[in-house]
């Protein structure tokens, strides 16, 4: 392309799926004006996502990637697998977040509008090749988030949730920026390529300021992933946030952290592997620790999750730590899996969400089976997924970090890392037993409804079948990630 | 695949025995009626059992190759197959498997009242994941049926167990995945180490270094011992079992422990066999101490059914020891012994359950004089107390005998002393039959006490018939069980025996020298 020019429009084409989701973010606003009900609006939302998801597929960024904007942003197989958890992300969210919102009187359109303004951001995130972008991409995902979390205006849980997120965030981006501006100081360039090759050609992978550079972009990165001892923000944000919103933070921020982590370290620091990959062990031990170990004690089941998906993190970590392209494959796979699992546990948790019933407490949980037998059966599936038990995906997710793992010769990572799973199934098997084992005398009452079955069911039957018969989307991450 | 036999019946019937159980209890989801779930149960286990019963006919003995092998490709991105066949180790535990299902179903009849739908279905499920674990020729396939058993059974023991169930079933459940994770870390890298495969048949002919076979070796034993349990990680057994419902405890003893020693014969023994020669004094030792320590503790139980659990930790200490002696007579009686213990400690487990159902007690101390209230009860359980003890004409005796037989061959005290472990046994056992059964009547439970003890009704004696006939068949001819296995026992000591490294110990002790 040339470069004079500068940017024609031609290079909107590969950003056409963030255009769609950022008009459908809008357009939810303004139909926000018009209309009383929300349903038209959450609907709405989930088309815009599906034509979004169409407008991708149709792309073909899958096998010969798209770059755009002077090398800024590219829809390759990388990104576009991202995007299409972030997808799935949107719409699961809103199908679980469409009665809930109303229960918690904060059924506001803008809810809606947000959801899609922080996936943009995701998309972007999964998108950068130049550390502006990235940052751009972080910043609109980071800012819609802290409104989200605080969406319960009246309750004051809600808005420390949102207060805490948005300092310690505000943190984190200064981290990422602070990391930015030394590496271009010392490479002269933003663009991840072009920083890959200034290393390469200065030679320079040993030079302690880019590596301090190095150290405070992946902070910021930590950050958003919740990885111990950047986690502390994750089980008050997780507890005081919405339950829609917790689904929702808990895989999209996730995944794009991991989607810029990823692409960032081997494309951008390739040559420094060795020195990140020391500076990862030790966090993912410790995050495996600090994860699997608090929950023990926690008796909120959304503290409960958040310090589980705290945990979770470690786990997708290690595909990247194992530092092959395969590696970081198996990463991708668990992220996907752990979409679909934690998700499902989240729409439970919602399910419990009454009138005048939180439903947050492990007590809450007695006696479920004999009241919602199905309810209950579904909960049972989630958490025996994220202990990683077959037949459910979450082994799959599990054997295959393990895997690449143990391939890169880590196996003493993948001894411990077993070891913690051990001891998370504690917790898990716990909401277990407190839904089959123990009585109660109250009646439980569940709040369902049409577009809550549906998500259950997806969640449910994919948590399953990907358990079962794992190979169609192996191969088609395989395939995709690889081009 | 040359080295197989392929299934050459008209109808997958491998696949048929572990999937018709699936359908069961996929479809007793959408019944409701308490009744039609037990018949629905009932039906798909003595479906199963059926379908399972040409396996014994159309079985070559005279091979030990793989037989009714299917193959179909199932996860090719890892280079992982669907395969699944039965040797001459493997038969018989999925004949067990599929009979003592249907005792199960039998035996919960009128004793399982809530939630009847959810045990059944757990039922089913148990029995699918046991008959796949005895017939996967893929050890990704073998894991995910060994996993998947932790849920019904943690289920099962947690919801229908008795006063403590809370307690055994967490402990069960995490006991037995800590050793089974360690294993799947050992999998992953045999994984590597055998070209990318996972292939049972293929990692039974590699020559893997020492070193990789030491490790590889620790590992499975995590997983393994704890599920026969060997002494020191037997703890968990006691509780499991004591707090299962019955048809829990049943599974339990009869099939689920048996596992861990099947494992040793699938995995540990032709995978890694220098390993394995090199572990062996150890491993006879364990045993002998679980023998002896578990026949001891027998003595100062107060409950019925704990003293059951506790002896078999002792029983399957003969069955370990009779697999290490590696010899025809200890590896054949041992794998006679797991079948014989199934059976024996399956009907004992039946018949503690059918008498908690009208006494609603468990201590050895409120019963006695059992004999004049119960005596078809009293004169079956002597049957089944005379085979635990090991007397000649019960299965128990040919067990026990080839297995100490073997054990004298490998290795003269540890015959002498694991025979020292038969006199405990008869011991313990003959106390427990005469505090049940004589001295004085107990004043609670006479004809004129406040709970009614009746005898067995027909439904209970068909439950222990079956039992009670392989009790004597094994007993008297044990070539009929025995003739199975031949072949398939001669090629595992064979492999075991003969390999890149026999003859070597020095090498092998420099090889250790070389881990530490």
């Amino acid at each position: 392309m040339n470069t004079e020019v500068g940017i024609s429009l031609r290079d909107a084409i590969p950003f056409i799926p963030e255009l769609v989701i950022i008009c459908t973010g809008l357009i939810a606003m303004m139909l926000d004006l018009v209309v009383r009900k929300k349903g038209p609006v959450a609907a709405f939302v989930v088309f815009g996502t599906l034509v979004a998801g169409y407008a991708m597929c149709k792309l073909n960024g899958f096998n010969e990637p798209q770059s755009a904007f002077l090398n800024m942003f590219i829809l390759d197989g990388y990104a576009g697998f991202f995007k299409l958890i972030f997808f799935i992300n949107l719409i699961l969210t809103v199908c679980i977040s469409y009665r809930y919102m109303i229960i918690e009187k904060s059924s506001y359109g803008e809810y809606y509008s947000l959801l899609t303004f922080a996936t943009a951001g995701m998309m972007v995130m999964a998108s950068a090749t130049d550390l502006i972008t990235l940052y751009l991409g972080l910043e609109l995902m980071a800012l819609s988030t802290y409104i989200l979390a605080g969406l319960m205006r009246n309750d004051r849980r809600s808005n420390e949730a949102a207060l805490k997120y948005f300092f310690l965030g505000a943190f984190s981006s200064a981290f990422l920026l602070y990391g930015i501006s030394l590496t271009y100081g010392m490479t002269g360039t933003t663009n991840l390529n072009e920083i890959s090759a200034t290393i390469q050609n200065l030679n320079i992978a040993g030079n302690p300021i880019l590596f301090l550079g190095l150290i405070f972009i992946m902070t910021a990165f930590a950050f958003k992933i919740a990885l111990a001892p950047f986690h502390m923000w994750a089980p008050d944000v997780y507890e005081g946030a919405p339950t829609s919103v917790t689904a929702f933070m808990s895989v999209g921020p996730k995944a794009a952290g991991f989607a810029v982590l990823g692409r960032v370290l081997f494309e951008a620091f390739g040559s420094m592997q060795v020195q990140w990959t020391n500076i990862l062990i030790p966090l993912a031990l410790l995050t495996m620790a600090v994860g699997s170990i608090v929950a023990l004690s926690q008796t909120n089941i959304k503290r409960m999750l958040a310090y589980s998906s705290v945990a979770h993190a470690s786990y997708m970590l290690l595909g990247v730590i194992a530092g092959t392209p395969a590696g970081l494959v198996s990463t991708i796979n668990y992220l996907l899996i752990y979409t679909f699992m934690n998700i499902g546990a989240f729409a439970i948790v919602i399910l419990l969400r009454s009138e005048g019933f939180q439903g947050q407490d492990l007590d809450d949980y007695r006696g479920l089976a004999k009241s919602n037998p199905l309810a209950a059966a579904l909960m049972l599936v989630f958490m025996f997924s994220l202990t990683g038990i077959p037949p459910t995906a979450g082994f799959i997710g599990k054997f295959y970090v393990f895997m690449e793992l143990i391939n890169a010769d880590k196996t003493y990572l993948a001894v411990i890392a077993v070891a913690f799973s051990a001891i998370s199934a504690f917790f898990y098997l716990r909401v277990v037993m407190y839904m089959y084992m123990k009585d109660s005398d109250e009646p439980r009452t569940i709040s369902c409804s049409p577009s809550m079955n549906v998500a259950l069911a997806v969640t449910a039957l994919m948590v399953i079948v990907l358990g079962i018969y794992p190979e169609p989307v192996l191969n088609y991450v395989k395939t995709v990630v690889f081009g | 695949m040359d080295n197989v036999i392929m299934n050459n019946l008209d109808y997958p019937i491998l696949s048929w025995t572990v999937l018709l159980p699936v359908f069961g209890s996929l479809l007793l989801l959408f019944m409701q009626n308490a009744r039609a779930v037990r018949w629905t149960a009932l039906i798909f286990t003595l479906l199963t059992f059926a379908i399972s019963l040409p396996l014994l006919t159309q079985f070559d003995k005279g091979t030990h190759l793989m037989q009714f092998v299917e193959k179909h490709e199932w996860i090719p991105s890892w280079g992982i197959n669907y395969i699944i066949g039965i040797d001459g180790i493997s038969i018989l535990f999925v004949f067990l498997t599929t009979i003592l299902s249907i005792l199960c179903v039998l035996v919960s009849w009128n004793s399982i009242n809530t939630r009847v739908r959810e045990f059944h279905i757990a039922i089913l499920a148990m029995e699918a994941a046991m008959v796949g674990v005895f017939v996967s020729l893929d050890f990704f396939l073998f894991y995910l049926f060994w996993e998947a058993m932790l849920i019904p059974m943690f289920l099962l023991i947690g919801v229908w167990g008795g006063a403590n169930k809370l307690y055994a079933s967490i402990k069960f459940f995490l006991y037995t995945l800590v050793g089974s994770v360690l294993m799947l870390v050992g999998i992953v890298v045999l994984y590597f180490a055998g070209g990318k495969t996972l292939d049972i048949l293929t990692l039974s002919t590699l020559s893997l270094p020492m070193g990789l076979q030491f490790w590889l070796f620790l590992a499975f034993f995590a997983a393994f011992a704890v599920k026969v349990p060997m002494f020191p990680v037997h703890t968990w057994l006691p509780d499991a079992h004591t707090e299962a419902p019955t048809a829990g405890s049943v599974i339990l003893a009869g099939v689920l422990i048996k596992m861990g020693a099947y494992g040793f014969l699938r995995f540990s023994m032709p995978m890694l066999p220098d390993a394995t020669r090199l572990f062996i004094p150890v491993l006879m030792v364990l045993s002998v101490v679980a023998i002896i320590y578990g026949a001891l503790v027998c003595f100062a139980q107060k409950d019925f059914k704990r003293l059951i659990a506790y002896s078999s930790v002792s029983h399957m200490g003969f069955v370990t020891l009779g697999l290490f002696a590696m010899n025809t007579q200890g590896v054949e009686g041992g794998i006679l012994q797991m079948i014989n213990h199934g059976i024996i400690t399956g009907a004992m487990f039946l018949m503690i359950g059918m008498i908690y159902e009208r006494t609603h007690t468990r201590v050895i101390s409120e019963y006695g004089g059992f004999a004049k209230i119960v005596p078809w009860y009293a004169g079956l359980f002597c049957i089944l107390t005379f085979a635990s003890v090991g007397l000649p004409g019960t299965n128990g005796f040919v067990g026990e005998f080839l297995i100490i037989f073997g054990a004298f061959k490998a290795k003269q005290i540890i015959g002498v002393l694991s025979a020292l472990g038969i006199i405990l046994g008869a011991g313990y056992m003959l106390r427990l039959y005469q505090d049940i059964f004589f001295q004085d009547a107990a004043p609670d439970f006479e004809k004129k006490g406040k709970h009614p003890v009746w005898d067995l009704d027909m439904r209970e004696v068909l439950t222990l018939a079956p039992l009670l006939l392989l009790v004597f068949w094994i007993g008297f001819y044990p070539n009929t069980f025995l003739s199975y296995m031949h072949a398939s026992v001669e090629h595992l000591i064979s492999r075991v025996n003969y390999t890149a490294y026999a003859g070597q110990e020095n090498l092998i002790a420099k090889y250790i020298m070389e881990i530490f």
